[in-house]
């Protein structure tokens, strides 16, 4: 193995990842949603400077998904109910760059808001024909692709009367461990966006807009099925002398 | 031009629908050679075991390389995954078969101690949770390592330090959301990356 001209003597020469500006992500400590109450850490957290563990990630790229893994509307014996839906669009880095190859996992509740798993005790039906989880790999322009059924509103314990919006869970890995991201999708203009702690606790109204997915007719399979699109955007790079390196990517 | 980013959402209780992955556990197979297990419990601000997180681990193999473009010393060992994922039980415990990482060179003169990255996501934790665990028979290295000597407390450095179990190569690591009293004792550090 030769050695690397960025093995500076001084120590190692690694790229750094511009840190989220306040507003983006949601403070921990958002009391009107409940669950965080005895969850989150009383002390602050301790900047860490990125190091090697922080600007690598895993790159999983051995065990691909399979095409039917991207669609949540063929893989039982029958159709599933509910309104049929595309959701697709890019993952970049803040500089705008595309993220290939990188695994995007989603899971959902059914039309009826009713999610495949035993701790949802909401009276809606099960669907036996859907599962309402999903993965693709991003190509080589950074785009993802799902057919999945658009999901139902449902109701949950956090105050009276309280119901969250239909959303669909996104995970992404982006390529370094710091670009990691867990986050939710929700649809244009629904009336439970006011009433949601989950939605709001995101302080900057404009940072709550991008997790709102845009009905596109470009998309739209005619006669078939809806089109959603949603752009994803994760922690890119500080602009360093490694920009020439980024090219790579 | 700079992006505006995605906002970071809970994972909520449902996870289990899309995320465990049946090997997601085992960093290595059972029975490698050299594999060590690292496994704890996760609890809230009340004591209580926490069902319903997930924890990941990201580290590097044991000659301290990454399978990754951005480590300029080139790709790690074949086939390492380095990444690991388990969702807690009902009693609030994960578990990680794994092979020990090897110290990394840091941004500076020096090393910093053999550690695996930690994600923490859970419903109430509406951005995931980071912080690291290192190994209590590294204590030279962790004397030296970085991030562990910029933590004055050392009660605050010792809840990073996963503690050798019964068995050989069984490692202890358990994670406190959130501590007790107003000063949050017990409370596991977390970082800001």
């Amino acid at each position: 193995m030769t050695t690397h001209p960025l093995l500076a003597p001084g120590g190692i020469v690694l790229p750094s990842y511009r840190r989220p500006p306040e507003g983006v992500h949601p403070p921990l400590d958002t009391p009107a949603y409940r669950s965080t109450v005895l969850r989150v850490p009383k002390r602050p957290l301790v900047l860490l400077e990125q190091g090697l563990t922080e600007v690598t990630g895993p790159l999983l790229g051995e065990e691909q998904p399979v095409p039917e893994d991207a669609d949540l509307t063929t893989r039982h014996a029958g159709e599933p109910v509910g309104e049929r839906i595309i959701v697709t669009g890019r993952v970049q880095d803040c500089n705008g760059r595309a993220v290939p190859d990188t695994l995007v996992e989603i899971w959902q509740a059914n039309a009826a808001g009713r999610y495949a798993h035993g701790i949802d005790h909401h009276p809606a039906p099960l669907d036996p024909n859907f599962d309402g989880a999903g993965r693709c790999m991003t190509d080589a322009e950074g785009r993802y692709r799902f057919v999945t059924i658009k999901p139902g509103a449902y109701p949950w314990g956090n105050h009276p009367n309280a119901w969250r919006p239909a959303h669909i869970h996104f995970s992404l890995f982006g390529r370094a461990f710091t670009q990691r991201l867990i986050t939710q999708m929700y649809f244009p203009g629904d009336p439970l966006f006011g009433y949601d702690p989950i939605f709001n606790s995101v302080p900057d109204p404009s940072a709550r807009e991008r997790m709102i997915s845009r009905l596109d007719l470009s998309l739209t399979e005619p006669d078939w099925a809806l089109g959603f699109a949603w752009d994803i955007v994760l922690r890119g790079r500080e602009a360093t002398v490694f920009e020439q390196e980024e090219e790579r990517w | 031009m700079t992006l505006p980013l995605t906002p970071s959402q809970t994972i909520g209780p449902f996870l289990a629908i899309g995320l465990p992955w049946p090997d997601g556990p085992y960093v290595v197979p059972e029975g490698t050679a050299g594999a060590i297990t690292i496994g704890g419990t996760v609890r809230d601000g009340a004591g209580e075991p926490v069902t319903d997180a997930m924890i990941e681990t990201w580290q590097a193999d044991p000659d301290g390389r990454f399978a990754h473009p951005d480590d300029p010393r080139g790709g790690g060992t074949g086939g390492f995954r380095g990444f690991g994922r388990c969702p807690t039980d009902a009693a609030g415990r994960y578990r990680f078969i794994t092979l020990r990482p090897g110290r990394l060179p840091s941004r500076h003169a020096g090393w910093e101690a053999p550690h695996l990255d930690v994600s923490v996501f859970a419903r109430g934790l509406l951005d995931r949770l980071v912080t690291r665990i290192y190994f209590s028979d590294e204590q030279e290295a962790n004397a030296a390592d970085p991030a562990l000597t910029a933590i004055a407390d050392p009660a605050r450095r010792a809840t990073l330090i996963a503690t050798a179990g019964d068995a050989p190569g069984e490692f202890r690591f358990d994670i406190r959301l959130q501590g007790e009293g107003e000063h949050g004792a017990g409370e596991t550090v977390f970082f800001d990356i």
